[in-house]
């Protein structure tokens, strides 16, 4: 096979697995920021943020590895999609420096305490719901510009797309509450737990509303899932994610600590299985082609070479951190 | 009339003179951690390492702030730039994806390392951190001015349908203009870190604080801009010729030079009026222009006039950054060997000497940041020098939506750096207090990079 056919499809899987690696590290983090409010105290507070500080920022690098490595192995893709969404792509943005920034001056600041934790809560989740209506809008498709013509402030806006905002902001409160699970005891732990449960029907209840509004869509993703069979071989999706949904109440009923993490981490991969399999081998659908978007040959070989080599390496140190900080945070870590 | 591609112009003139501010001086306080981190290692007396977690406590804030603006970096391409993106996403993707791959690992893998692990490794895996952060902001450095260089001075491309494909790699990486600009932006972040360096000395010693620490630390950065100052000035003048050369309309701009001429004054001061393509109030040296633009007694200068007018670039803002930029340079010479004159008669603590340096602290940075101006401003109307113009470089967007970006990043990037400039000032004002041994093993070991500045300041 040529390497303009076999590239593309490459490519396409290490940007998936570079979004997907975002979307999972950082979504948890993001989560601990929507669940904020819930913390009894400011102490409480504290412990819930600094039980992701050593590794916040590693997680954020995934974002900035997906957006270069759209521009590299998929100019067209990346151009098309981030002018398009200019708006909400804004909103991230400036979210996410709010989130950073408050992550670190929250511990600092004595007098305005109170106002870089509300930068924490609400850049949380403006981030995720700004991601969320990215996903969405991605998802019912984005049809390329006419030459000559100009974008629309809100053409990116659709009732799906502010539904799939609010589903991604359930979805990381999901992951942060079993991830708190996971690395406190006590009464944050309880929170965590009592959380668990509505925020998995929530996550559930959405991911069948986005199911049955996928043939409304203009990107017709149904298409694929419902020809010629392919329900029967792609049917293991649904499946395993009711396995995963079922596993997950019944950890939190046992009080188990790790598998409700776990659980959901299954569940977002499931999630992003069935979209990744609904727009190949489109990259923007309804329209835009992995090879269609792709850089030549000599730009997405060129990377490649390396990213054979770092992308293992960025993952050995992913690995090696998180084993650094692994288990309980104590009642005292942090910065106090 | 305001559109979408100046508004968006403009807003990327914003964020990325904020954010290649807190770069510069993370790439010079890498290595000078370095240094400071080996002398310690040999001499292995207390003063060295207090001043070496100092400095990290500014360096972790400087480098927190720069990674923060600069994910918003790695969007603008797409959102505000998307002719560029698809054009030339081919060429310029690729060196910013292995700028994240290489630069990133590294710093990322050792940062952790060099900010939490004093208690946890051995003294020589710590240096090997520190040495393998430096580096990592230094191969970001490459990676970056290979892309800028690029876009100034293309090559190892083929156009096809205006879309640049690549075809030699070397060629992309190794253009024309890459082999001066990159150490001139290195030398450019040294020296600017230098400059505070010795500024921030130079006031503990007026304030009668940390004496013989600010001593040494005077006289290291004094020594270093008396050597350095001087290859960057012979690097700024190549950089010169290689403007000549390859970009000359650019050129014709700094030096405010309207007709093709040989044996061309030196400008010094002058208002150039683009209107009627003349220099008004002009302070020039006769022939000296020739020789330092050519090299040569009679070389030729290209005149603006040479070139159609909708492909010449702006005047006021090169003609005016580039002379601020190179005054600063020699401004900060001056200051480096007065200090050395007055290190030899021993009067290097002078008052007024002393508030020189406080005042002259950010002129590195305004150098960097003029200089900046003039390579960008001066590039124009290209985006990709002489190949693609600006306005095919922009995205098709509303005017409202970029108008609504601007301002948000304006009120955000003003609030928000706002704080991290106070905090920074909140360091410098605790100072290079004793900093903790490695045996005494607290319950607390700060959990990632900003945190680490928070032990000092809540004393």
């Amino acid at each position: 096979m040529e390497l303009a056919t076999v590239l593309p499809v490459v490519w396409y899987f290490i940007i998936g697995f570079g979004v997907m690696m975002y979307v999972l590290l950082d979504g948890f983090v993001l989560g601990l920021g929507i669940l904020s409010p819930f913390a009894d105290d400011e102490h409480q507070r504290d412990h819930m943020m600094n039980t992701a500080a050593p590794i916040w920022d590693g997680n954020e690098t995934w974002l900035v590895l997906g957006g270069a490595g759209l521009l590299a192995a998929f100019p067209r893709a990346y151009a098309l999609v981030l002018s398009s969404l200019y708006l909400p792509i804004l909103l991230m943005l400036i979210a996410l420096i709010f989130r950073g920034v408050a992550f670190e001056f929250r511990f600092k600041a004595h007098t305005s305490r109170w106002l870089w934790g509300l930068a924490f809560h609400v850049g949380s989740v403006l981030a995720a719901f700004a991601q969320g209506v990215i996903l969405g809008a991605l998802v019912d498709g984005i049809a390329p510009l006419p030459p000559g013509q100009v974008h629309g402030a809100f053409d990116w806006f659709s009732p799906f797309a502010v539904m799939t905002g609010v589903a991604v902001v359930c979805g990381y409160a999901l992951l942060g509450a079993t991830w708190l699970i996971l690395k406190t005891e006590g009464r944050v732990q309880q929170i965590a737990f009592d959380l668990t449960r509505p925020l998995m029907v929530a996550v559930i209840v959405f991911m069948l509303i986005v199911s049955a509004s996928l043939p409304t869509l203009h990107s017709a993703l149904m298409h694929r899932w419902f020809t010629g069979g392919n329900f029967l071989y792609l049917s293991p999706v649904p499946l395993l994610t009711a396995v995963c949904a079922v596993m997950l109440w019944r950890s939190v009923i046992h009080r188990r600590e790790a598998q409700p993490f776990v659980y959901a981490l299954g569940l977002f991969l499931l999630g992003f299985i069935g979209l990744v399999v609904g727009i190949w081998p489109n990259i923007v659908p309804p329209a835009l082609s992995i090879w269609a978007a792709a850089s030549p040959p000599s730009s997405q070989g060129f990377v490649l070479v390396g990213a054979a080599f770092l992308i293992p390496a960025v993952l050995a140190y992913t690995v090696y951190s998180y084993r650094v900080f692994r288990g309980k945070l104590a009642g005292d870590a942090g910065y106090h | 009339m305001l559109t979408a591609e100046f508004l968006s112009r403009l807003q990327f003139a914003f964020v990325v003179s904020f954010h290649i501010l807190f770069p510069a001086f993370s790439i010079g306080l890498a290595s000078w951690l370095a240094f400071l981190e080996a002398v310690w290692l040999v001499r292995r007396t207390d003063p060295w390492r207090d001043l070496y977690f100092f400095w990290l406590k500014i360096f972790a804030v400087a480098f927190g702030m720069g990674v923060v603006s600069g994910i918003v970096m790695s969007f603008q391409f797409g959102t505000n730039w998307a002719g560029f993106s698809e054009a030339a996403g081919n060429v310029i993707g690729p060196l910013l994806n292995y700028e994240v791959l290489t630069a990133f690992f590294l710093e990322a893998t050792f940062l952790g390392v060099m900010l939490f692990g004093w208690r946890k490794v051995s003294d020589r895996t710590h240096f090997f951190a520190t040495c393998m952060v430096a580096l990592g902001t230094l191969i970001s450095t490459f990676w970056i001015m290979a892309a800028n260089s690029w876009m100034q001075t293309p090559a190892g491309y083929a156009l096809r349908d205006g879309v640049f494909y690549p075809d030699d790699w070397m060629k992309v990486i190794f253009n024309p203009s890459f082999p001066v600009r990159l150490p001139h932006m290195v030398l450019g972040a040294f020296i600017s870190t230098a400059m505070v360096i010795g500024g921030v000395s130079a006031w503990y010693l007026l304030k009668g604080r940390f004496a013989d620490k600010s001593r040494a630390t005077l006289k290291l950065a004094l020594a270093f801009l008396a050597i350095v100052i001087p290859v960057q000035i012979v690097v700024g003048d190549m950089s010169g010729l290689e403007v000549h050369r390859n970009q000359p309309a650019k050129l014709a701009a700094i030096e405010a030079r309207w007709e093709t001429r040989r044996d061309v004054p030196l400008t010094l001061f002058a208002w150039p009026d683009e209107q009627a393509q003349a220099n008004r109030y002009a302070i020039d040296v006769p022939r000296l222009g020739s020789i330092i633009l050519t090299h040569s007694l009679h070389g030729e200068v290209k005149g603006l006039q040479d070139f159609p007018a909708d492909q010449r670039p702006p005047v006021a803002i090169p003609f005016f950054s580039f002379r601020i930029m190179v005054g600063l340079g020699f401004a900060m010479l001056g200051l480096a060997l007065i200090g050395l004159w007055r290190w030899r008669r021993g009067t290097l603590e002078k008052p007024w000497y002393l508030r020189a340096w406080v005042v002259m602290i950010p002129s590195g940075f305004v150098a960097v940041l003029t200089g900046w101006w003039v390579a960008e401003v001066g590039r124009q109307p290209w985006v990709v020098y002489g190949v693609m113009r600006t306005s095919e470089a922009s995205s098709p967007l509303p005017v409202g939506s970029v108008m609504a970006s601007l301002a948000t990043f304006v009120v955000v990037y003003l609030g928000i750096f706002g704080a991290g400039l106070y905090y920074l000032v909140k360091l410098f004002r605790t100072g290079p207090v004793p900093a903790p041994v490695r045996e005494a093993a607290p319950h607390q070991t700060p959990a990632r990079p900003l945190s680490v500045p928070q032990d000092a300041i809540e004393e």
